[in-house]
């Protein structure tokens, strides 16, 4: 289909963005191409991603769970590092929104012949995809795609840095629950020091103005009370504790942190067991918690070392909730990021 | 730009009691009717047409909300995607007759994207179009059932329904945007 957008002469192909938001003085929209972290989104940012996210929680709720939204488009996804859910939840997103997935699991890919990230971007470029997902283990791989890439890169986890999607989805799991997280204590548990889902939830947790609370043993916190003096931005402030009674009381989210065993060969914790004695989240560890507290974990758990298994499913686990509003999550991200790029290919109807 | 007013407060809400007349007359009763307003101006104008059959019969119909937008034929073409205002329906649509609301029917694509939304809910017994204005200019072989006012327009006019819930006033204007690149856009009714 051919349409002149001359918006000067043609009247009818007036096809302008303001479609529904001029008369309302709507909140200004997505105008960020790639997500590849939380660091640059503001407070206006991460409302429309989260109401953006309700609408496809709604949809993921219908008898047929899926929209012609991203019809036409492809979303190519690319890990080069071992996952299920986050794999699985972009998958399921891409296709809930009616997008055409092409799944690249580097282990089996041109990637083990020695290809670059570079060239196997360009690749998948030439291979049609609209959008690129990717996880990979070193820290700022999915910046380097983004320059060489002609479409939107979403970040699906690089290295120690950043894990942006899991950390929107954390949001909306506590604003789910708890309103809007503004003045609530919430604790993050664990290996701080691997952690790229910390490094992420701290810039939505301090944007969204929660009290954040860092908490680990003192091998697992290194860097971070740094962190904490400067400040994740502006008036952004948050704690770091070793001392975990003081981090739990009276917190309104907890969130523990998976040990990460293929991390810890360097001695930085005597044992698995020191470690679930000390700081692993226990019934009696949450007691010292607000009653409702939600437990949190990005998964995938270690029940017995960081979580106890009852704790991970009792009553104020939203361990799952977690699960299924991450795809909701990365639908809404799909989504937004389609808009901001010219098209190539048409899918209009 | 100029604007006049087509439709004053009384008239339209004379014109919603009508259309709220003829969907029941039409129905023969309002068993098995549900009224679907699409996001955003269809939405309260189905609450009053509900309020209005509510008043004269005595009896509540189910008002739901629809918003279109992951079903536009646009979304390719539209340079930032457009804010999704939500869903609702008070139930199950299967076997029901469903009145699609909106405020202005223009080139008809937001009611194919309408329809091809509700289909995903289910199966209709039938689906039934009341529109507050017809302006003409369908690019599409659609048709309102009811129809509050036919206007006739140029594709270089825009009509403007104001209601009270949104705007605060209730009004219908058209507005001449001849050299206005903003032009064109009626609240909702996508162009091309």
């Amino acid at each position: 289909m051919s349409v002149t957008v001359d918006p000067g002469t043609d009247a009818t192909g007036a096809i302008v963005p303001s479609v529904d938001v001029a008369p309302e003085s709507q909140p200004v929209g997505w105008h960020h191409r790639h997500l590849l972290d939380v660091d640059g989104l503001s407070a206006s940012d991460l409302d429309l991603v989260m109401r953006t996210a309700d609408a496809m929680h709604e949809v993921l709720g219908r008898p047929i769970a899926k929209v012609p939204a991203l019809r036409g488009r492809q979303v190519t996804i690319l890990f080069y590092e071992a996952s299920t859910r986050t794999r699985v939840s972009f998958e399921v997103a891409a296709k809930n929104l009616s997008a055409d997935v092409v799944n690249i699991a580097a282990a089996s890919s041109s990637v083990a012949k020695g290809e670059s990230l570079v060239d196997t971007v360009k690749t998948v470029e030439a291979l049609g995809a609209h959008m690129l997902v990717m996880r990979h283990s070193v820290s700022g791989a999915p910046y380097l795609a983004a320059e060489v890439f002609g479409g939107s890169v979403l970040n699906g986890g690089d290295g120690w840095h950043a894990h942006p999607t899991q950390a929107l989805l954390d949001l909306y799991t506590m604003r789910e629950r708890l309103g809007s997280v503004a003045g609530r204590k919430v604790v993050i548990l664990g290996d701080l020091l691997h952690s790229r889902v910390v490094r992420s939830n701290i810039w939505t947790l301090t944007a969204a103005g929660a009290d954040l609370w860092l908490c680990g043993p003192p091998t697992l916190v290194r860097g971070f009370e740094a962190w904490a003096g400067r400040g994740a931005a502006a008036g952004r402030r948050f704690q770091v504790t070793t001392n975990v009674d003081e981090a739990l009381r009276d917190a309104d989210v907890v969130m523990a942190l998976r040990i990460q065993r293929e991390r810890m060969a360097s001695g930085l914790l005597p044992s698995m067991r020191e470690y679930a004695a000390r700081y692993g989240l226990t019934r009696d560890r949450l007691a010292l918690a607000r009653p409702d507290a939600l437990v949190m974990h990005p998964g995938p758990m270690n029940e017995g070392v960081e979580i106890a298994p009852d704790v991970a499913a009792g009553v104020q686990s939203v361990i799952t909730d977690q699960v299924t509003n991450g795809v909701a999550v990365r639908m809404a991200l799909l989504y937004l990021l389609a808009g901001t790029h010219g098209t190539r290919g048409s899918s209009a109807t | 730009m100029s604007s006049r007013q087509i439709m004053t407060a009384d008239e339209i809400r004379r014109a919603t009691t009508r259309l709220s007349h003829e969907i029941m007359e039409k129905q023969a009763g309002t068993a098995g009717l549900m009224l679907i307003g699409i996001q955003r101006r269809g939405v309260p104008l189905a609450g009053r047409i509900a309020a209005s059959i509510a008043a004269t019969e005595g009896v509540d119909v189910p008002v739901g909300a629809l918003d279109i937008t992951f079903y536009r034929d646009d979304l390719s073409l539209v340079a930032e995607q457009p804010i999704v205002k939500g869903t609702e329906l008070p139930s199950g649509i299967d076997g029901r007759t469903i009145v699609l609301v909106d405020d202005v029917l223009y080139t008809g694509r937001t009611i194919r994207a309408a329809m091809d939304a509700l289909v995903d809910f289910g199966r209709p017994q039938a689906i039934r179009l009341a529109v507050l204005v017809d302006r003409g200019h369908r690019e599409l072989p659609i048709r309102a059932d009811h129809v509050g006012k036919n206007i006739p327009t140029s594709r270089e006019e825009v009509v403007k329904v104001h209601l009270e819930e949104i705007d605060g006033v209730d009004s219908v204007e058209i507005e001449r945007t001849l050299g206005d690149p903003e032009g064109d856009v009626s609240t909702r009714e996508f162009a091309r």
